[in-house]
């Protein structure tokens, strides 16, 4: 019985793909979404194409979205037979469907606190921050959807210790220097302004940019913002090393008023008051500094800087590419690819309330995001790998951070289901700390690029690491509890095609085509053993190409 | 993969001097019939020899007798034209091979900033990572070395230095003093099944190939081989010194130190043109200075040394093969209340040899208490472009930074004249 069910699932699954593939091209694609914002970013981008003269690709199989949008929206591959319901589907609203359900999955809460904590104080945790305070915080924001700006506020104004605010530790990991020095807070000087508003000052510390539109004495009344503001870090004794060790660290209120002082090039000495664009601020001690310019950015700013740029950083999320390049380099001498539509964007994302929830929606539902990554005839000039502006006529191959490199291998093996549920069963942070460990071991691997975040990058340690690492290793290994066993064992598995259908829709999100199969076949035919033969499958699948990258 | 730092002009200066533009047709292929033990006869490669913590150069390299400064070692007379420290008496004999800079100057005294600026030729700039001297001598002969299975940069003991804008593919192969690689091996899997794992990684591979979404799926495919080349190459022999002889062995000192110098002469050996040798560290000596020079490192540092030198030399690779000695600053000429030395980067040496530069002198000079440099000074910047010179590397090769910022190879030193003369 179980065996009819099995094959019938299969001619579903084929039909669905078939269904979606047969799609005219001149035929409207929708995701089931009627959102008019949805479908004025269509506009917009159907209009660049035919600016450009490019055809885009067809829109994408349900199987190649559905790897697609679990990455890009949970931060893993779907699981196998995640995979199979999404293929059987019929409702022709089933993609909408999805991104709702995978915005209230608690992925959703993981990826973006591990994006952010990630973008906000690095990949490796600077001296006297408190990681997990941070991810807590975030993800308490993320899971109750709170305002961007909401969070934005929190961030630059916090103050307290770092484990009872986990905020605070965004600006505690720029604080590295000694409080004395003139150069105290000019990382978090440069890091507000790129991460939470898009523009790079950081050369303009020493002088006036000669593309940007940002002078010196600017970055220095940026900078005077963050004057009032100092890391306390205390120590507690260790009766049993007889030493003292860290014990927290606190982000405290600093008595400063006046300007600050810098110097140009030429050596003259000039002073900068508080002033953010057109605002500025009494540089009276009276004044919080820091919780003006949380005001100015998150609440009064005209010109919607905090809404821009992370519109343009979700965008280039989605699509590997943002509207400027890099996505944090907004300044007026970096114009976007596509101004309209992120100015439209930006207008939306704030009267929705800095909706993050809405913003990921609006992107996920749009025909460009539901493009096949294949290139067609008509659009090989948009290759944004070549340097071209990307026209989001198809859509643009990334590969795995390493997040979701370690996420997916977990969900396609099974390795440790308990750890992946964690935050069913409360030891959420056993599993980030878990994954934490791994990630500092890989990043030696890896690289940790802040300017190119860190991917897989080809490099010969890193296929050596995936080759014969304990991960895959374990991975392959067949023990009991793993999903290789279970594909072994399972007697709804009757034959093998099924079997080798079941790992490849676990590791890539879609069947083997018949070929495949064929190769395949003759291939493990030649195996003493069915498990090694199986083993060695799934090791190349997991090893592949296709595995590591996001299409 | 795309050569992500190379710019147009870049190109067009290595074009310009490919052989088959300078030579005629004749000479071109006699040139590609020479045999392989000539062609790796020329091949250059550096070592980098790393004192990390910031070596007492003042003790080693630039004695002061007679000075309040001058400590408890004596000078001694050497095989070249100038004297060195009595601690050091095996390197004294094979000192007409090597030479001494007496004037860097070199600004930064932090470990992590003075670290940065020795390996890099720049100064730390927020905006900026700059590779590592080991990533461009990677990115600059590596990639011509078609022959080389194993990658061009290792670093024996690792270090975390950074390839920057020159990307991950020219990153340090980091490997432990005894030669062990991570994840190199199959970890008890029958090594025949990597043949059949690795046919069925073609199917998938190449049908996600020709499914023509963009290179990435063609660059892991290229990435693969060349792991899967490592592992089967017999390259890899080259981190295995158990195969050197007792005597050999005896001779670069037994423990990790000369180990891993005798391994980089074996990476040199079959064509691995930057190792970095990170596995004598402890110079960081704010006490007790002289006894544990004396006793410690010094013995170490003067056997692995001179083993080096002349092994190098005895095979005919010291002409190829620049060895630079240093750390990532030198210690101060006064001595502290507890008999020790802090950092220094004012007036300071470091060790030089090999690869054609000249030999057996000592380049500039301090004054009588070792705290100014008299004459002219140098700069990392110019120690690199000294070697990129020995490495037959040209000095106007420009590479571009991520942000499309045109940087000079090198931080755009000059070579030190003393030494290229």
């Amino acid at each position: 019985m179980k065996s009819i069910v099995m094959t019938w699932g299969i001619c579903f699954g084929l039909m669905a793909v078939l269904c979606q593939s047969g799609m005219g091209a001149d035929q409207k694609f929708s995701s089931g979404s009627t959102d008019p914002i949805v479908q004025y970013i269509d506009e917009q981008i159907q209009k660049t194409w035919d600016e450009n003269e490019v055809k885009p690709s067809p829109v994408a199989d349900d199987a190649e979205w559905v790897r697609r949008v679990h990455l890009d929206v949970v931060g893993h591959v779907p699981a196998g037979q995640v995979v199979d319901e999404f293929l059987r589907d019929k409702n022709p609203a089933k993609r909408s469907q999805l991104i709702e359900t995978l915005l209230a999955d608690p992925g959703y809460v993981r990826n973006f606190t591990t994006y952010w904590t990630n973008t906000l104080i690095g990949r490796v945790t600077p001296e006297k921050t408190n990681r997990p305070a941070l991810e807590k915080f975030l993800r308490e924001s993320f899971a109750k959807n709170r305002p961007w700006n909401e969070i934005a506020y929190d961030l630059l104004s916090a103050e307290g210790r770092f484990d009872e605010n986990g905020a605070v530790n965004y600006l505690l990991a720029q604080l590295q220097l000694n409080p004395n020095s003139e150069e105290y807070v000019v990382e978090a000087t440069a890091k507000t302004a790129r991460i939470f508003l898009g523009l790079q000052v950081q050369c303009t510390q020493c002088h006036n940019h000669p593309f940007n539109d940002w002078k010196q004495n600017q970055f220095w009344e940026f900078n005077s913002f963050f004057r009032q503001m100092r890391r306390e870090d205390y120590e507690k004794y260790n009766p049993a090393t007889g030493r003292m060790d860290d014990d927290y660290s606190e982000l405290l209120h600093r008595d400063f008023d006046g300007p600050v002082y810098y110097e140009t090039r030429a050596g003259l000495m000039l002073v900068a008051y508080p002033k953010y664009f057109g605002t500025e601020v009494d540089p009276g001690s009276e004044t919080n500094r820091r919780l003006e310019l949380a005001k100015s950015i998150t609440r009064d700013d005209s010109n919607k800087w905090l809404a821009r740029a992370m519109v343009n950083r979700m965008w280039g999320h989605y699509f590997a590419y943002g509207f400027t390049r890099p996505i944090d380099d907004m300044g007026p001498h970096n114009p976007p690819s596509h101004p309209e539509l992120l100015d439209r964007l930006t207008d939306e994302f704030v009267t929705s309330g800095y909706d993050l929830k809405q913003l990921s929606r609006w992107i996920c539902n749009s025909e460009a995001y539901n493009l096949t990554s294949k290139f067609n005839p008509k659009n090989e000039i948009d290759n944004p790998a070549n340097g071209e502006v990307p026209l989001f006529s198809h859509m643009y191959v990334k590969p795995l951070q390493v997040e979701q490199l370690f996420d997916s291998l977990l969900v396609a093996t099974e390795a440790d289901t308990a750890i992946r549920d964690g935050g069913a069963s409360g030891n959420y942070e056993r599993r980030q700390m878990q994954q934490q460990n791994w990630t500092e071991q890989f990043l030696r691997i890896f690289g940790n690029d802040e300017e190119e975040p860190t991917l897989y990058s080809g490099t010969i340690p890193q296929a050596l690491l995936m080759m014969n690492g304990p991960l895959v290793r374990t991975a392959i290994s067949g023990e009991k509890g793993s999903y290789l066993y279970t594909v072994m064992t399972n007697p709804a598995y009757k034959k093998d095609p099924e079997r080798i259908r079941a790992l490849y829709l676990a590791a890539l999100g879609r069947g083997p085509t018949s070929t495949e199969i064929k190769g395949l076949q003759s291939m493990m035919a030649r195996y003493p053993d069915r498990l090694s033969a199986f083993q060695d499958l799934y090791w190349a699948l997991l090893n592949s190409n296709e595995f590591i990258v996001n299409h | 993969m795309f050569q992500q730092g190379m710019t147009r002009r870049h190109f067009m200066s290595h074009a310009a001097l490919g052989s088959a533009a300078v030579l005629g047709a004749t000479e071109f292929l006699h040139h590609l019939q020479l045999n392989a033990a000539e062609v790796s006869k020329n091949r250059k490669a550096c070592i980098l020899v790393w004192l990390g913590g910031g070596a007492p150069t003042i003790d080693m390299w630039d004695l002061k007798p007679g000075s309040k400064n001058g400590g408890e070692f004596k000078p001694i007379s050497t095989a070249g034209d100038l004297q060195i420290c009595e601690h050091l008496p095996s390197i004294a004999k094979q000192m007409d091979s090597l030479s001494v800079v007496r004037s860097m100057s070199t600004r930064e005294a932090d470990h992590a900033r003075g670290t940065y600026f020795m390996h890099t030729g720049f100064v730390p700039n927020p905006t900026v990572v700059h590779p590592t001297f080991g990533s461009v001598v990677s990115y600059e002969l590596g990639t011509k070395r078609k022959e080389l299975e194993i990658p061009a940069f290792v670093s024996i003991g690792g270090g975390g230095m950074s390839p920057g804008f020159l990307g991950m593919s020219h990153a340090p192969f980091t490997v432990d003093a005894g030669g062990r690689i991570q994840n190199a091996d199959m970890a008890g899997v029958d090594p025949n099944r990597l043949g059949a794992r690795l046919s069925m990684l073609e199917t998938i591979e190449d049908g996600f190939i020709k499914s023509n979404r963009g290179g990435a799926g063609q660059a892991h495919k290229d990435v693969y081989s060349k792991a899967v080349n490592l592992m089967r190459s017999q390259q890899m022999q080259a981190f295995k010194i158990d195969s050197e002889k007792p005597e050999v062995r005896e001779a670069y000192g037994r423990g990790g130190f000369g180990d891993s110098l005798l391994m980089a002469r074996r990476l040199v050996e079959v064509g691995v043109p930057f190792v970095e040798v990170n596995t004598l560290g402890g110079w960081d000596l704010h006490n007790d200075v002289f006894n544990t020079l004396k006793t410690q490192r010094l013995p170490q540092l003067d056997k692995g040394i001179a083993a080096l030198t002349a092994d190098l030399k005895e095979r005919g690779m010291l002409n190829d093969t620049v060895v630079v000695c240093m750390g990532e600053f030198g210690r101060t000429p006064r001595i502290n209340q507890n008999v020790g030395r802090d950092h220094w980067a004012t007036s300071w040496s470091v060790l030089i040899g090999g690869g054609g530069l000249k030999s057996g002198v000592a380049i500039g000079e301090t004054d009588e208490d070792g705290t100014r440099i008299v004459g002219d000074s140098y700069l990392p910047s110019d120690l690199w472009s000294t070697v990129a010179y020995a490495l037959k590397i040209p000095l106007d090769t420009v590479h571009t930074s991520k942000r499309g910022r045109p940087m000079k190879i090198a931080g755009g030193g000059q070579p030190i004249k003393g030494l290229i003369g």
